[in-house]
């Protein structure tokens, strides 16, 4: 069985770590924030201008002030702080942000990420999502294995780049590979959704990778 | 020196003009300077340049300006929000040009501190360097992007005082300081205005030197772009 949507995101839950200052996309990177462990300090920051990001608010109590970089609506927490755009990117161009948890059109088996405009359609901009890839220090990408049938893990990418050789890990629907982006080597499959073959896995993806020898099948 | 105006209209009559820069502080509806922009489509002027993270939503924000076709050119890092928008651009009427998120905020920040460029990560390799200077710091690849001013800069702030210094409130914050500090004439519309003095000067977020008119906009009816709510525990 192919992982859920909630189950992709607890796998990506997996990758924070006590004391984190972590960004996540919209869509399945969202979904992350319900997974952290109890217990465990992780700060969320929104790019708008916000580190410490609380849950959405109870009805009645929306503040036209107070959004995330999705323009929803959420709330504060005691540990937030609020500051300007110029400050928000200089804590990820600086590397100050330890993870960016984000979506993906398509990533290639160097760890180039395209996730911001397909070419003849309407463009919507990239917003904040190529300063998040070169500057944060860890960058995850959640998504769906294929669209309408088609890989989504490429040799290169087909569509214009959002960051080059910038994705360290790829949780998709059916595994988990890693991605040495600075020497090169390549991507990784180290871990297979339940009930998923690495057989399954090989006919879905045409980026080349290799096998992990202690290939593991998880029910996140 | 007087920097409070009687109304936004007063504030912009003699400092808008047909092709100027533009900047418009604001993320998405958040802390855009709604009575100034209702002001500048009402001033009639055209053919405008406007840097703005976001060019607001059908019938709201900046939205009323392109519905006016009084905007040329958005300098913009996101603007999935607006169909009017989408219609312009494809039929050729509006000029874009995409900026990263924190690249569009630091060239303001820089224009505003007399930095006329920088280096940054972001963009290598995409197609946001094309035609731009590259060059190596450290063994990393880096490109030039310029420092951004604008003719004249428009604001919301929650806090304002006669002197021009400035408070915002929680994230209607954004981009609001740099493009106050960017802008040649920078006009300021403040939810409570208050007599000089009664800011605590520690918690001045913009100082009112960047700060040339200010005007009064109580009780501005803001807009939420995506109300999100949580049940109550029952």
């Amino acid at each position: 069985m192919a992982w859920t949507r909630d189950q992709m995101a607890a796998r990506a839950a997996q990758e924070l770590r006590d004391g984190f200052y972590v960004n996540l996309g919209i869509g399945i990177p969202t979904l992350v924030s319900n997974f952290i462990p109890p217990g465990m300090s992780v700060q969320l920051q929104s790019e708008n201008g916000m580190l410490g990001m609380g849950p959405f608010p109870f009805e009645g109590e929306e503040d036209p002030d107070l959004i995330n970089a999705g323009k929803q609506t959420i709330t504060a927490l005691p540990t937030t702080s609020y500051f300007s755009s110029a400050d928000s990117f200089g804590m990820i161009r600086g590397g100050h942000i330890d993870l960016a948890i984000l979506g993906a059109m398509e990533v290639s088996e160097k760890g180039d990420l395209a996730n911001w405009m397909i070419p003849g359609k309407m463009v919507k901009g990239m917003g904040g999502a190529m300063d998040l890839v070169a500057g944060v220090k860890r960058v995850v990408v959640v998504m769906d294995h294929t669209a309408k049938g088609q890989t989504k893990l490429l040799h290169h990418c087909t569509l214009p780049l959002t960051g080059s050789a910038v994705v360290d890990m790829v949780i998709t629907d059916l595994g988990v590979f890693t991605i040495d982006k600075d020497s090169g080597t390549g991507m990784t499959l180290i871990e297979l959704a339940d009930g998923v073959a690495a057989d399954e896995i090989k006919s879905k993806t045409e980026a080349n990778f290799t096998v992990a020898p202690d290939l593991a099948t998880t029910a996140a | 020196m007087n920097k409070i105006y009687t109304d936004a209209a007063t504030a912009l009559a003699d400092v808008v003009k047909n092709g100027m820069t533009l900047m418009c502080g604001g993320f998405g509806l958040c802390g855009i300077p709604q009575v100034l922009i209702v002001a500048l489509r009402d001033s009639g002027v055209k053919d405008l340049t406007v840097i703005s993270n976001n060019a607001g939503v059908d019938g709201a924000g900046l939205g009323l300006l392109l519905e006016t076709r009084q905007i040329r050119k958005m300098v913009s890092s996101y603007v999935g929000e607006n169909k009017l928008f989408e219609q312009q651009f494809l039929s050729g009427e509006l000029e874009l040009e995409f900026n990263p998120q924190g690249t569009l905020a630091e060239r303001i920040r820089a224009g505003g501190a007399g930095i006329p460029a920088f280096f940054t990560k972001t963009g290598v390799g995409t197609v946001i360097a094309d035609g731009k200077e590259l060059r190596e710091f450290d063994g990393a690849t880096y490109v030039m992007e310029r420092g951004l001013i604008a003719d004249v800069s428009l604001v919301h702030a929650w806090k304002g005082d006669a002197e021009g210094n400035l408070v915002f409130r929680k994230t209607a914050r954004n981009f609001n300081p740099m493009m106050a500090s960017a802008g040649k004439v920078t006009i300021a519309e403040v939810e409570h205005l208050v007599p000089a003095g009664e800011i605590d000067p520690d918690a001045i977020h913009t100082p009112g030197i960047f700060v040339h008119r200010i005007v009064h906009a109580p009780d501005v009816a803001k807009m939420i772009e995506k109300r999100t709510t949580r049940p109550r525990a029952a």
